[in-house]
């Protein structure tokens, strides 16, 4: 297989399947990606949330908004851009 | 080691609820989802209650339910989004009582992935279309239809993806016949991942987002896009077309807005609670919300009016409407019910009273309210709460969840041990005692004069809808007492009342029928008496009647048969029969309405056998065949039992015999031939088993009277036999009256009970005693039996605080009438604030014998009961607290470990002394007369010192905090948080605590239990359950080391130096919260019984042959292909969740074998060279045994 044959595919996966690592995948995106695979299971996982909802003693609709409002930005605002 | 899962109580908490007419009639239904399994209930709006009507396991997780119907239809189907990548389109079949799969379309991977739709469900609510999403970026619209034959069709899903876009809610919006429109609540989140200075994030905003669906051209466009509040949480669609204005209602934090397109947008604020200790700065959000009914986050429900004129809106109000609990589903049935799912605790059905129009609570109104420019609000209003004043409780569904900690026990000396379970969170949080039975509600209880022999129920024509009298024989008389406003003696019956009577009866149209020793008394409407008497020097010992048909058996073992003529006479047949022993019962076929003649006649020998007769004209009491017996039979009952798969009529019939030494067999009778094939065989008990034919829910069913009365009854295509939560009766019959439809009287000693069994497919019936904050763990005392409770809730004011608090605010508290916590909840304080609580329980009462507050803003985590090798008289509990601890970031001003001694028999305590620990002791453990305690991911030995603990011996090198601890002789399992289990062992020469081994894997242990002296079981976060064990050589080497030099080793790939072998792996579809091995039946095999969070029991039992594991697995694999779960999930990923499944084997999906086809069940039984009946023989002796 050729290589520009196999960018192309890796860019199709890319665009396809948000969080799809690169060469140059820094180690923000890293982090943003797997907290907001992590929060999009957790809302998924009715009885994660409902653990989650008995810890907090909040109701699991709360938390469940908690989480999907932290998804925004979940690791805090990108680092500066060294150039 | 080989286990065969089964539940043997599905979890009940709710996550999804909808309502619709699924069976096609126009009684509304519900379909509630309790994550992976779909049931069915049916409201009776007569009486209130809810019923059960269909329950199946989809070995999935459904995450979104909706309902729709296509336009001039009459029946809703239902649309399921689930972890499977697939829509799911089910139908309700009332006929055959199953779900069946209209559709399946594959769109993506499996798993509750971040781009995968499922998530979220959206139907048009003139059912033409249906949007399911994911909780980010994909979103895809499929347009339903019918063909010519007026099926639902599906079309191809049509994207209407956005990415980098996060989706917080998706609702369908009415718009009439109008092309359809669904309404996202959207965040894009491109411009906040480039900008560093975080000013891009602040400015984002949350938009609500119109997807058209295009129906002339076939695709979705982005319609129109509005910012709404950042802090909007939910959406509710407003009627449109001809039934209102169309729009959406937002919700957000603190207040809710109309929007539409092209329409003003009115802004009403949320009223919030009056409450002194109200942290302001908190906002409110609603949860769920139907038209025109939102709830809160509190359990408050709001009623909200829309006020429009033609497509305008020009006001909403909000109004305070009743206080109920927080709900997860809410649904409002046309008749005037309001079903509401809870998020925790049992589930309430209300009936509406008033529709609170004409209250003195303030309503407010969109009018009064001007939003500031940005669009948000920021005024506060509020409302007093009060008792319920609008909504009635009419029933109530049980819901364990949340379940924290669980035992088994057998405290109160029962026949079978008792599960304590702690449940529920918060002031309704409660101690569960559940015991194996079923629920049985007592009606009347009333002393007789003497001890009765037996007692039966009669109508007096066979058009009664209810029974008339109840006749009850001692041993020299009867007594006749009718029935109507109360129960009372009668006299003028007919009744021979001088003797014991052997049987009663009903006769032909309008006769009754008495049977004593010396004969039989035939009493027509008209008190006309006719006397049959038995032949000189014999007498009647046994009895059979049906309305048509008389068999009775005389001493010395011969039948005599008689029949009702047309002039309605009893005419005797010529033909007798002499059975070779003494005839110890009788039974005869039930007679089918319409009919005048049945078949079959049991009879039971002292011989030990059981044979059955011919009733035919052809062949009077000729026999047919015949059974052996392993002793002497004491009672026969037939009954027919609906075959609810092969839909139609078909019926089978089934012999069940009671032995006189305590065992049940049940065995099919074939109809055309009168063989018997297919027994199955269950001892109930000590004593004889005596059978009643009863009508329970709609069916036949039969109760068996041993040491305890037992239910054999047909549920969801299943016969069941479980024991009543009841005493020891003597005698039952039927009872049916206006009031009670389907009862019992029964006799125990001296007295006549009436009662009445509601709660089927209940395994276990709850006893429950109250609680105040959420239990966390609890430990028993074995020298006194009582129980040791640890409660703590988070963001709660402890009652110190709370009364300092209101003091400081100027309030008395005396001043404020307190609202029942159970109903409002404790006032919310703010995170960092904890409330926690010790208390003892008398088991056997059920009563609180002592409660003591933690003070300083400790809470309690962990506890044990130890006694110390320096005071060994006394039994001490330890409690672990932590004070001042926060969630996120973690954090404590101090551990403590509390020390009390009990006094008082064991039913109080008194504090020994408090130890300040650098972390929070999450695990504690009695250890040879010393106190072993996990303090964070520190393992130490303290022992009893006269201020303090002294710690003794400490171990640093556990990975992150200690959750779980076990102990045999000198080995220690550990669980940690994080890393799976940990075996130590404490080398008293050294006194070192060394850790020698350690898992492959990591694992977030939830709760673990040791299985024996190497093998572990333990459940984790995700819902998987695994068994660990030490390899058995090493096992021995490690406990011949005396010195610790092997155990300490060389570290293993950063851990210890030997590692454990996996045995066993299962996802169970729920978190674990208590493992433990038991044996649940007397002298049964030992197993190990698990609860989840969300309120489920089951077990895991080890296979103990190889054939049977081969067997099992086979099966499974068979009911995987030709049973597909029906959520569109793979059955062995799912079983797989996380690691693929090791050394399990499902019961649940074995038992769905039942519920196959006449066809696919013999077609498995031929690849298992086996007949249909072995198999499910099979299947059900697995259950047997467990329970």
């Amino acid at each position: 297989m050729d290589r520009a044959n196999l960018n192309s595919q890796l860019e199709h996966l890319q665009s396809k399947y948000v969080g799809t690592g690169h060469a140059d995948t820094s180690k923000y995106e890293w982090g943003v990606n797997q907290a907001r695979d992590t929060y999009a299971s957790y809302v998924g996982h009715y009885p994660m949330m409902s653990y989650f909802a008995l810890a907090e003693n909040e109701s699991i609709a709360r938390v469940k908004f908690n989480i999907t409002e932290k998804m925004v930005q979940p690791c805090g605002p990108p680092p500066e851009r060294r150039d | 080691m080989f286990l065969y899962n089964l539940t043997l109580q599905a979890p009940n908490a709710i996550n999804q609820a909808i309502l619709g007419n699924f069976s096609g009639t126009r009684q509304q239904e519900l379909i509630v989802s309790h994550v992976s399994r779909i049931e069915l209930l049916r409201p009776d709006t007569t009486t209130g209650k809810v019923h059960s009507i269909l329950s199946h396991d989809v070995f999935g997780v459904i995450r979104s339910l909706a309902a729709f119907r296509l336009t001039g239809a009459s029946k809703d189907y239902i649309v399921i989004g689930s972890d499977s990548g697939r829509i799911v389109i089910l139908e309700y079949n009332p006929v055959k009582n199953v779900f069946e799969k209209v559709h399946q379309e594959t769109f993506g991977k499996s798993g509750c992935r971040r781009i995968v739709p499922g998530q979220y469900l959206a139907v048009d609510p003139k059912g033409r279309a249906v949007m399911i999403g994911s909780v980010e970026k994909q979103k895809l619209v499929y347009i339903l239809n019918r063909d010519i034959a007026a099926r639902l069709t599906i079309g191809s899903p049509l994207e209407a993806h956005k990415s980098h876009t996060i989706v917080q809610y998706c609702t369908g919006v009415d718009v009439g016949f109008e092309n359809p429109i669904f309404a996202c609540l959207e965040v894009d989140y491109t411009e906040a991942d480039q900008d560093p200075t975080g000013e891009a994030y602040r400015e984002t905003e949350k938009m609500l987002t119109y997807y058209e669906l295009d129906l002339g051209l076939n695709h979705v466009v982005r319609k129109w896009s509005d910012a709404v509040d950042r802090r909007s949480n939910m959406l509710v669609a407003v009627p449109g077309g001809t039934d209102g204005p169309s729009g959406v209602l937002v919700c957000s934090e603190n207040y809710i807005t109309y929007k539409h397109i092209g329409a003003a947008t009115l802004t009403v604020p949320i009223p919030r609670r009056k409450d002194p200790l109200e942290n302001k700065k908190r906002g409110l959000l609603i949860v769920s919300g139907v038209v025109h009914k939102m709830k809160s986050e509190e359990g408050d429900l709001y009623k909200v009016t829309i006020d429009y004129t033609g497509d305008t809106v020009n006001e909403i109000k909000i109004k305070y409407f009743d206080t109920v609990s927080v709900a997860a589903g809410l649904c409002i049935l046309k008749s005037g019910f309001l079903f509401v799912a809870s998020e925790f605790g049992n589930h309430q059905f209300y009936q509406f009273g008033k529709l609170g129009d004409d209250d003195d609570t303030p309503e407010y109104s969109s009018n009064d309210f001007i939003p500031k420019d940005d669009g948000t609000l920021d005024v506060t209003v509020y409302f007093k709460p009060r008792p319920l004043e609008n909504l009635l409780l009419v029933d109530e569904l049980a819901s364990m969840s949340p379940l924290t900690d669980a035992k088994v026990l057998n405290l109160t000396d029962e026949d079978t041990p008792q599960i304590y379970a702690l449940c529920g969170r918060g002031p309704r949080s409660t101690m569960r005692i559940l015991r194996h039975g079923l629920e049985v509600t007592e009606m009347a209880v009333s002393p007789l004069p003497a001890n009765p022999t037996a007692v039966w129920t009669t109508r007096l024509t066979a058009d009664d809808l209810y029974d008339q009298y109840i006749i009850v024989s001692f041993s020299n008389a009867t007594l006749v007492l009718s029935i109507g406003e109360t129960v009372e003696e009668v006299t003028d019956t007919g009744f021979l009342a001088t003797t014991p009577t052997i049987a009663v009866q009903q006769l032909g149209q309008d006769a009754l029928l008495q049977i004593y020793p010396q004969g039989i008394r035939h009493i027509r409407a008209n008190r006309q008496v006719t006397e049959w008497r038995a032949p000189g020097g014999r007498q009647i010992v046994r009895a059979a009647t049906n309305s048509q048909q008389v068999v009775i058996a005389l001493t010395g073992g011969e039948l005599v048969y008689f029949e009702v003529d047309e002039s309605g006479n009893l005419s005797e047949s010529n033909v007798r029969r002499e059975m070779s022993g003494n005839v110890t019962c009788l039974s005869i076929q039930p007679l089918p309405v319409g009919r005048r003649r049945v078949r079959f006649l049991a009879v039971g020998c002292d011989d030990n056998t059981v044979r059955i007769l011919s009733l035919d004209t052809s062949n009077i009491l000729e026999p047919l065949s015949m059974q052996a017996l392993s002793a002497i039979p004491e009672s026969l009952v037939m009954i027919d039992m609906p075959d609810q798969i092969t839909a139609g009529s078909l019926t089978t019939l089934y012999l069940n015999i009671g032995l006189q030494n305590g065992v049940l067999l049940r065995t099919v009778l074939e109809q055309n031939t009168g063989q018997l094939s297919d027994t199955r065989t269950r001892f109930l008990g000590a004593r004889s088993v005596k059978l009643f034919e009863l009508n329970m829910a709609g069916n036949p069913a039969v109760l068996a009277l041993s040491s305890r009365p037992w239910l054999s009854y047909q549920m969801q295509s299943r016969i069941h036999l479980n024991p009543l939560s009841y005493e020891a009766l003597e005698f039952a019959a039927s009872f049916t009256s206006e009031q009670c439809l389907e009862g019992v009287v029964a006799i125990a000693g001296n007295a006549l009970k009436i009662f009445t069994i509601e709660k089927f497919g209940q395994v276990f019936n709850e006893t429950p005693i109250p609680l105040s904050y959420t239990p966390r763990r609890f430990v028993v005392n074995p020298v006194h039996k009582s129980i040791a409770i640890i409660e703590s809730d988070h963001q709660t004011y402890s009652t110190l605080e709370k009364k300092k608090k209101l003091k400081e605010l100027g309030f008395e508290a005396e001043e404020e009438e307190e609202l029942d916590p159970v109903v409002f909840g404790h006032s919310r304080s703010t995170p960092g604030k904890w409330a926690s609580l010790i208390r003892v329980i008398n088991p056997v009462t059920g009563e609180t014998t002592f409660t003591l507050e933690l003070e300083q803003n400790e809470a309690a985590f962990s506890v044990a009961i130890l006694n110390f090798a320096v005071e060994a008289g006394d039994m001490f509990l330890a409690v672990g607290t932590a004070a001042d601890m926060t969630l996120a970031p973690k954090s404590l001003s101090s551990g403590f470990i509390h020390i009390y001694k009990f006094i008082n028999d064991g039913m109080a305590l008194e504090l020994v002394h408090k130890t300040p620990v650098d972390e929070v002791p999450h695990a504690l453990l009695h250890f040879q007369g010393r106190l072993l305690a996990g303090v964070g991911k520190t393992l130490r030995i303290y022992d009893l010192g006269k201020r303090k603990l002294l710690r003794k011996c400490e171990n640093r090198s556990l990975p992150n905090c200690i959750v779980t601890l076990h102990n045999q002789g000198g080995r220690i399992v550990i669980g940690d948080v994080q890393e799976s289990v940990h075996y130590a062992s404490y080398v008293a020469a050294d006194n070192k605590l060394v850790v020698f081994a350690d898992d492959k894997a990591p694992r977030w242990i939830s709760c673990s239990a040791m299985i024996d002296y190497d093998t572990v079981a333990a459940g984790d976060k995700f819902g998987n359950f695994f068994v660990n064990r030490l390899p058995q050589k090493l096992s021995q080497e490690i406990d011949e080391d005396e010195a610790g030099s092997k155990s300490v080793g060389k570290g293993y790939l950063h851990g210890a130096a030997h590692k454990l072998d996996l045995m066993a792996h299962y996802h169970v579809g729920d978190i674990l919260t208590s493992l433990t091995k038991t044996s649940f039946v007397a002298g049964g095999r030992e197993m190990i019984l698990y609860t989840s969070f969300m309120g489920g029991v089951g077990i895991f039992i080890p296979f103990q042959t190889k054939e049977d594991i081969d067997f099992f697995q086979t099966l499974e694999m068979h009911m995987r292909n030709e049973m597909p779960p029906l959520a569109g999930r793979d059955h062995l990923s799912y079983r797989g969740y996380h690691v693929p499944v090791k050394g399990t084997v499902d019961g649940d999906m074995c038992e769905q074998y039942n519920l196959l086809s006449g066809d696919k069940k013999r077609q498995i039984a031929e690849e298992l060279d086996r007949t249909p009946a072995e198999i499910q023989k099979k299947i059900e002796d697995m259950r047997i045994r467990a329970i």
